[in-house]
């Protein structure tokens, strides 16, 4: 296997972008990686995406998108993975890189939300659980969370607001990320004067859904080009591992089994343990799934992961930092696209680009997407260290 | 509006049935053919009692597109008194407040709208308090 090095970055603003186009969000993302790769000619597109299909009424997606870039000709394929569709493409455009198969792969995640209302686009994202046995008794992705949620505070009974801790980190990061849906502060009384969206989740527990793209170059260390002016970013671990689609399914819902093979698997490889991380991406779209992954981790006991958000221990100037630039929950849920964006604003930390929310000498990154509750997970590790 | 689909489905959505395994005797709901507990096949059919009681519960207010009608509508996770846990509605709860360990009982009701112009409504598995 060879090395792996991320060579570009480029990144839209999330929000709801009414006058950009699906095809013309992935181009500016595209372009803006291309160039701060530094001519590095792409052989390969691998596109994250979850809903164009029923949002945009656009499958073949990777083709389009390749086709709008100018790059008719490569190789291009779209993969889905629901919620963790950006970060099962970064998968794949690693495994390309990494096997010598391709010499320069573009990762691409992208989403556009904005096309319909919000109910059409829960019942978009609900095609992703199981159809036949959630989906059509009328679960969404938010009332499973809630249903997670409910069954954590019936086991454990934390204290109360004991979530607040995760949205209040990710606003507060947010305000310094300049690419972030929301980029202000909230205080802790504010989560816990929030209205119900599904009891016991609050409209503070839930990440936005937002339009957005992000794109990443791939390539090994032997092809940067002489004058790369970035400090190498090399990805040392990766993997992706499912588990039962239904949450009903599982013999104890609130272990995220699949995040935790995925997280063994990656720092395996990186021959590290998730403790050893500076930060940590991982997929808040609901504030239960920030504590379960915690648990998942191994970085706490069971019914323990929300002791993690007391006393700024996740702040970027805590133990363990989280969602360093705003997180899903304050940079906003581009579907497809956020597991590209973790990655991305995990590169900007190791390459010392995160302005005012840098993590002074971080080395080591841990990014983990899921695609519904953990029905598949995706991590990987990041390091700025050189290769042994 | 996917009329095979539902149809196949009705033996699970009019009378839980779902499946035994032959080898470790696990009920096993919805059917899966590969046995959740011992990797063996099961592929005998069982119909669960329909008894049961509430693992976990939310209310959805803002329904997606499909169940505007019954919004605001209690959905949960049952835990059969047969072992598997199902995804369901909850129904006919008038004042009633939920609890995690409520006892309820399965009944057969509307699950949805006709969504197009062939006028085809769904009907499937709820669950209601048990009474008396």
């Amino acid at each position: 296997m060879h090395e792996v090095i991320i060579a570009g970055i480029g990144q839209t603003e999330v929000g709801e972008h009414w006058d950009i186009s699906l095809r013309e969000l992935a181009f500016y993302a595209l372009e803006a990686a291309r160039n701060d790769a530094g001519g590095l000619r792409p052989q390969a597109l691998y596109v994250g995406n979850m809903l164009s299909a029923a949002l945009s009424h656009q499958s073949h997606l990777a083709t389009l998108l390749a086709d709008f870039a100018g790059l008719q000709g490569i190789e291009a394929i779209t993969v889905e993975a629901a919620g963790a569709s950006g970060g099962a493409a970064l998968r794949q455009g690693y495994l390309a890189v990494a096997s010598g198969a391709v010499d320069v792969a573009l990762v691409l995640g992208v989403e556009k939300m904005s096309e319909q209302t919000v109910f059409n686009v829960e019942a978009a994202a609900a095609t992703g659980l199981d159809v036949d046995y959630e989906a059509e008794h009328g679960l969404t992705l938010t009332a499973q969370a809630a249903l997670l949620m409910q069954r954590y505070l019936h086991e454990f009974s934390p204290t109360a607001g004991a979530f607040a801790g995760f949205p209040v980190t990710a606003h507060a990061n947010g305000a310094g990320n300049k690419y972030a849906m929301f980029q202000k502060a909230i205080k802790p009384e504010t989560y816990l004067r929030a209205g119900f969206v599904s009891e016991p989740l609050n409209m503070f527990d839930v990440a936005p859904n937002a339009d957005g793209a992000a794109a990443l170059v791939l390539t090994r260390p032997d092809l940067l080009p002489a004058d790369f002016g970035h400090v190498p970013v090399r990805i040392i671990g990766s993997a992706v591992a499912t588990d039962t689609l239904a949450l009903h399914d599982r013999p104890d819902p609130l272990v995220f089994h699949a995040a935790r093979l995925s997280i063994e698997r990656a720092c395996a490889q990186a021959g590290i343990k998730p403790e050893d991380v500076n930060l940590f991406e991982l997929y808040d779209a609901f504030s239960v799934y920030a504590a379960l992954t915690l648990e998942a981790a191994g970085l706490a006991g069971r019914g323990e992961g929300w002791k993690w958000a007391e006393n700024g221990a996740l702040s970027l100037q805590g133990k363990l930092p989280i969602s360093t630039m705003g997180g899903l929950k304050a940079r906003g849920n581009p579907g497809g696209a956020t597991g590209v964006y973790q990655a991305l604003e995990a590169t900007q930390q190791l390459r010392g680009q995160a302005g005012p929310n840098q993590i002074p000498e971080a080395s080591l990154a841990l990014v983990q997407c899921l695609g519904g509750p953990a029905s598949t997970a995706v991590s990987h590790v990041l390091t700025n260290r050189p290769a042994a | 509006m996917d009329i095979p689909r539902h149809w196949r489905l009705k033996k699970q959505r009019y009378a839980l049935v779902g499946e035994v395994c032959g080898h470790c005797e696990a009920k096993v709901f919805p059917p899966r053919d590969i046995c959740p507990e011992c990797g063996e096949e099961a592929k005998t059919l069982y119909q669960f009692s329909g008894k049961g009681e509430v693992y976990s519960y939310t209310t959805v207010y803002e329904a997606p597109a499909g169940f505007e009608e019954s919004a605001p509508y209690t959905i949960a996770m049952v835990k059969l008194a047969e072992g598997p846990l199902v995804t369901a509605q909850l129904t006919d709860l008038e004042t009633r407040e939920v609890k995690v360990g409520m006892p309820v009982e399965m009944v057969t009701r509307k699950l949805r709208n006709a969504t197009d112009e062939r006028g085809m409504l769904v009907y499937g598995y709820k669950f209601r308090p048990v009474v008396g």
